[in-house]
């Protein structure tokens, strides 16, 4: 009793701790942020490079973009990392299961946002969701929007290029997810999985439910910005590289002739561009910065980027596992339609 | 002697788990057989949804992630 008391307490008080170091690092963050463009400007004077050159637009993008990318990802990732402790993989099952086409797939794409789950864990969350009755076109709807609509993605588009951009990236990603996986759905492949999948029948697990505190919540987001950061700050890094050399150096007439809105043809380019490129969605994003900057249609670019992110060979190659060949066609042509469909869209929308 | 199946295709997190697993188990004194199950089918069998999964004498006790220190003691002990 006594012990148990003493335990109690201690939680209570570090979780006091983590709620003034939380507030206090949040202070910290915007007092920091609000300082990165001076401080650019003012190491890029610093380094004798003609104010007003290629140059220096170039090295003050690296500069500034580097810190401000690095800091909002960290937010981003410890926000997300906090709200994914509310839902598992699980849970998600769990609700889908028996759901019937149409509105499934709408829960679906929205819990494929917010559901945690490793690319290394998508063959047996598809055999998991199809083995207990979640529909197929249901199951494709959330392995869709799960890379697509990538929460990071969409932080890191709120804060740089607006919100308006990333509303709509949000919007058109949940519907491209929703509508591919209705119509997988409704083309009745289920003879196409491998034979296994269609054999296996799970075991109901019964997970012991985990009380979680606030400081487990904590905890967990602290533990994803130092999983997620550490993993793809290089990519970043490059990222901002190719985004500070196209804002210094690429003409603007050059790239609003090639990925402007008048060139049809840009945006099936940008897909097909897109599918053997394989980046980490954050790393994409200051490219995209950069490319709206100089005048790209907006369209090609999301298109670019959607492709960049959801259609990759590794995750098809995972995929193999479970799905013939003929499925994994299918899901492609879907899914690359879907994206060129919102490509054009874009582009008439906002031009 | 316990029975502990880590299921998980490879990944990195699978492998951290297998580690995990052995060293709290020689921290408790515990004599275990650890078995590393790669083979989706298999897996798909105790119903787990995410990776690394842990099974302990045949009941599934964590899916999805990292496994905490103290649990895996607790389920070992159990």
């Amino acid at each position: 009793m006594n012990t148990h008391a003493l335990s109690l307490q201690q939680m209570r008080k570090s979780q006091a701790v983590w709620f003034a170091g939380l507030a206090a690092a949040l202070a910290l963050w915007f007092a920091l942020y609000w300082q990165l463009l001076p401080s650019a400007q003012w190491l890029v004077a610093q380094t004798g490079i003609a104010p007003g050159s290629h140059l220096a637009s170039s090295v003050e993008f690296f500069f500034y973009d580097t810190p401000k990318v690095l800091m909002l990802l960290t937010l981003v990732v410890f926000a997300m990392g906090v709200v994914r402790t509310f839902f598992s993989p699980e849970h998600t099952r769990a609700l889908l299961a028996g759901k019937r086409e149409g509105l499934g797939n709408i829960a679906a794409a929205h819990l494929g946002i917010v559901t945690p789950f490793c690319s290394c864990s998508a063959v047996p969350l598809f055999v998991g969701f199809v083995s207990a009755g979640v529909p197929l076109g249901v199951t494709f709807s959330f392995l869709i929007a799960a890379p697509m609509v990538n929460e990071i993605a969409l932080g890191l588009l709120f804060a740089l290029v607006g919100w308006k951009v990333a509303l709509t990236y949000l919007a058109f990603g949940l519907t491209v997810a929703i509508v591919a996986g209705w119509v997988i759905g409704r083309l009745h492949l289920e003879h196409w999985l491998e034979p296994w999948v269609r054999e296996v029948r799970a075991a109901d697990t019964e997970l012991e439910d985990i009380r979680m505190t606030w400081v487990d919540r904590f905890e967990a987001g602290w533990d994803a910005v130092k999983e997620i950061v550490g993993k793809v700050w290089y990519w970043i890094i490059a990222g901002i590289a190719a985004g500070a050399f196209i804002h210094g150096y690429v003409p603007a007439e050059l790239l609003s002739h090639i990925m402007g809105a008048d060139s049809w043809w840009s945006v099936p380019a940008a897909v097909l561009l897109g599918i053997p490129m394989y980046s980490n969605a954050a790393g994409i994003i200051p490219v995209i910065e950069a490319l709206i900057g100089k005048g790209a249609a907006l369209g090609t670019v999301l298109a670019f980027m959607m492709s960049v992110i959801a259609l990759s060979f590794p995750e098809m190659i995972i995929l193999r596992k479970v799905l013939s060949l003929k499925l994994i066609a299918v899901f492609i042509a879907v899914v690359g339609s879907g994206i060129l469909a919102v490509g054009f869209l874009f582009n008439a929308l906002f031009s | 002697m316990k029975d502990i199946k880590v299921l998980g295709p490879g990944c990195k997190r699978c492998q951290t788990t297998e580690d995990m697993v052995k060293t709290a188990a020689s921290d408790l004194g515990l004599d275990v057989a650890v078995e590393k199950v790669t083979d989706y089918a298999e897996m798909a069998k105790y119903g787990i949804v995410s990776t690394p999964g842990i099974v302990i004498d045949g009941k599934v006790v964590h899916s999805g992630g990292l496994p905490k220190e103290e649990d895996l003691k607790r389920w070992l002990n159990a």
